[in-house]
């Protein structure tokens, strides 16, 4: 289902945004269009949509429109042109009434350098949204409480901002966004303030959080690393373009450009790429109901030594080689079931990195499987290896 | 070479509105004059002493006990010179004209900071206001509203309006656009994104243009006695006309001391919050 839908959305700073239409139809890059009108491009063109629970991230240099994006969605700054979809209904041509309407039920924001009211407690910040809906008193302060301790701060609420760290001054911007239970959250380099290692912290616990919540999410950050960690998807903006939209391994693997590229060239891709972009078909199945004979035929087949169970629902049995198998047909023993073997599994997210060292343990290839034990694909050394040095993308 | 009469042009305009207002000028005179003489019957209606204990009490309570104590002193010392009642006389002035100062001034402020046209409009009157020579507002002053305390509380207005349109103006632009933003997109009324987060953020500034408003007010003391507004000013204009070096140092003294006084406590009150 999706929950924001961006449409051909522009905006353009200056004083005579008609000028500049034209020029762009003509390519014309946003130094030029600055050079010739004096208007700055911030928006060019972007379109997107976000699914409903999802954690969209969007990428980009410094100057690269991603501020200028994200408040176009709350219309903090209104678009020059297009449409900007929430459930449905148009947020660019709304009326005031609507628009606040909006920004009190659906959509909450959390800002680079917190935001926060310096001269309200910690708790009168965390009702802000909650008060300017006029809202009952005791029930604010109860969901600004709650708000508090689900984000960890349970213990600071009649303290001052300035009396907290940077860490938990961002908690707070996080539990006044969460406090009226929007669905909506836009966050504009959130963490990018903070230390590396607060912001690691912070990163994790967004995503335990978001585990729970299932918000949807729109998330702004310069930093590569961030937006493949906590991207379901992520978009790369350039000059006001999306020059790419993808999952974190799509845009890993197969950059659009140059710009692109240039981005993702020096992060290690073990930590990135999982088990699903490596994972092979495996060539031949063989189920708990055939005899060895069978089995040893398939394998013979395939040339392969060692094959996998599954049964009529694509379970994951385990593993029969072909020497158990040759033991049982020479026994007469119709029933594999005894000779099959576990053999180690994975998830499809799982990330490279966790998989080398089982794959070195492992006599056998890994079986990815999903929540119900269904076998998706198997990965085998070559394909692990490759996978690490990016090869035949 | 090309004469302008520009400043016939002007006596022509001046009669005009005297004769097209009447009846504002009539309301504007008759709610001055009794703000400005119902202070005075007020302050003077206790006991030198109670005021001066009573000022005393609230400087402490605002700026501490050095203050409180240059007030109590000064303020003897003014009574003791004999000038307690021009004293009251002027802060009667002072106040009621500052006070309508900040009635129009903070408005019109925070107008200006909120619109950028309004800004555009008021930055040149405001230059006009502040740069133009305090007497020549004596004139227009005298022609509407004749001698007397009115004329002298409407320049001094005029004259100390600016600083706290300006500090205001400026005081709400300052508050962090991050702040601003984030009270929006929680989706405040404009009205509530500026009496929950912008004035409160802005209010030392504001309080310091207060402050300037009401040091202004008080230099025009001198000037508005000119045409009769009376006070303390009344006093250093006889020390002048009558070569009364004695009485003119004295009541120059006590416009300083007032001027301390007030200074002290109002910055005491910016700096509180
Ligand atoms: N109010 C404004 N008036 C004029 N130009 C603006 C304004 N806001 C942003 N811009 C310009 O629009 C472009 C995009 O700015 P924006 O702040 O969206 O970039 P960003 O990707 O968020 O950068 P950063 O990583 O530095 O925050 C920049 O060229 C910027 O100079
Ligand atoms: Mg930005």
């Amino acid at each position: 289902m999706t929950k924001i839908e961006v449409k051909n959305v522009f905006k353009i700073f200056g004083s005579n945004p008609k000028k500049v239409f034209p020029l762009l139809e003509k390519n014309l890059s946003k130094e030029e269009i600055l050079e010739k009108t004096g208007n700055t491009v911030g928006v060019n063109d972007a379109s997107f949509k976000v699914k409903k629970g999802e954690f969209f991230v969007v990428m980009g240099l410094s100057g690269s429109g991603k501020s200028t994006l994200i408040r176009c969605i709350n219309r903090l700054i209104k678009p020059t042109k297009g449409q900007i979809l929430i459930d449905g209904e148009d947020v660019v041509t709304a009326s005031k009434e609507k628009l606040r309407e909006i920004r009190r039920k659906k959509i909450s924001m959390v800002f680079q350098n917190f935001g926060l009211f310096p001269h309200r407690t910690v708790a009168k910040n965390v009702e802000y949204g909650l008060e300017v809906q006029g809202i009952d008193e005791n029930e604010r302060r109860r969901k600004a409480y709650e708000a508090l301790k689900l984000v960890g701060l349970k213990g600071y609420e009649e303290s001052m901002p300035d009396q907290l760290s940077g860490g938990m001054q961002q908690r707070v911007g996080l539990a006044r966004a969460l406090a009226n239970d929007p669905d909506i959250l836009l966050m504009d380099e959130a963490f990018s303030a903070l230390d590396p290692l607060i912001r690691k912290e912070m990163q994790d616990e967004l995503l335990e959080l978001q585990s729970k919540m299932h918000k949807t999410i729109v998330f702004i950050t310069h930093d590569l690393d961030e937006a493949l960690k906590l991207g379901d998807r992520i978009a790369v903006m350039k000059d006001g373009e999306i020059v790419q939209i993808g999952t974190p391994e799509e845009i890993l693997t197969n950059p659009a450009n140059d710009y692109v590229r240039e981005f993702v060239q020096d992060v290690d891709r073990s930590k990135v790429i999982t088990a699903e972009s490596i994972m092979q078909k495996p060539i031949e199945l063989a189920s708990p109901k055939n005899g060895p004979r069978v089995v040893i035929r398939k394998m013979k087949k395939a040339g392969i030594n060692s094959i996998l169970v599954t049964d009529a629902e694509k379970k994951l049995k385990g593993i029969v080689t072909i020497d158990d198998a040759v033991e049982l047909a020479k026994k007469d023993n119709e029933n594999i079931e005894e000779i099959i073997k576990e053999i180690p599994t994975v998830s499809p997210d799982t990330p490279i990195v966790d998989i080398m060292p089982m794959s070195a343990e492992a006599d056998y290839p890994i079986a990815v499987i999903n929540e119900d034990n269904r076998l998706l694909g198997i990965i085998v050394r070559v394909s692990l290896i490759s996978g690490i040095v990016g090869e035949g993308n | 070479m090309l004469t302008l009469n520009i400043g016939q042009w002007f006596e022509v305009f001046i009669k005009w509105l005297k004769d097209n207002f009447e009846g504002f000028f009539d309301i504007v005179k008759n709610v001055l004059e009794s703000g400005i003489v119902g202070t005075e019957d007020l302050l003077l209606l206790l006991p030198s002493i109670v005021l001066i204990i009573a000022i005393t009490l609230i400087a402490w309570k605002s700026a501490g006990r050095g203050v409180a104590a240059f007030t109590f002193v000064g303020l003897l010392l003014i009574d003791s010179m004999e000038l307690w009642d021009d004293t009251m006389k002027t802060l009667a002035l002072v106040l009621i004209s500052a006070l309508v100062a900040l009635i129009f001034g903070i408005p019109l402020g925070i107008l200006a900071a909120k619109s950028k046209l309004v800004d555009k409009i008021l930055r040149p009157i405001l230059d006009f206001m502040q740069t133009m020579p305090a007497f020549v507002y004596l004139i227009p002053a005298v022609l509407f509203f004749g001698l007397g305390k009115v004329p002298g509380s409407v320049a001094t207005i005029i004259f100390s309006m600016p600083p706290v349109v300006r500090l205001t103006n400026l005081a709400i632009r300052q508050v962090p656009t991050e702040v601003v933003e984030a009270a929006k997109s929680f989706g405040s009324t404009s009205n509530q994104l500026l009496f929950k987060v912008q004035l409160p953020l802005a209010l030392p500034t504001i309080l310091a243009g207060i402050n300037q408003t009401i040091m202004l007010a008080l230099s025009m003391v001198v000037i508005s006695a000119m045409i009769g507004a009376g006070g303390l000013g009344n006093q250093v204009l006889k020390g002048i006309q009558q070569y009364r070096i004695g009485l003119g140092f004295e009541s120059g003294v006590s416009v300083v001391i007032l001027a301390m006084v007030l200074d002290r406590i109002t910055q005491a009150f910016g700096n509180s919050k």
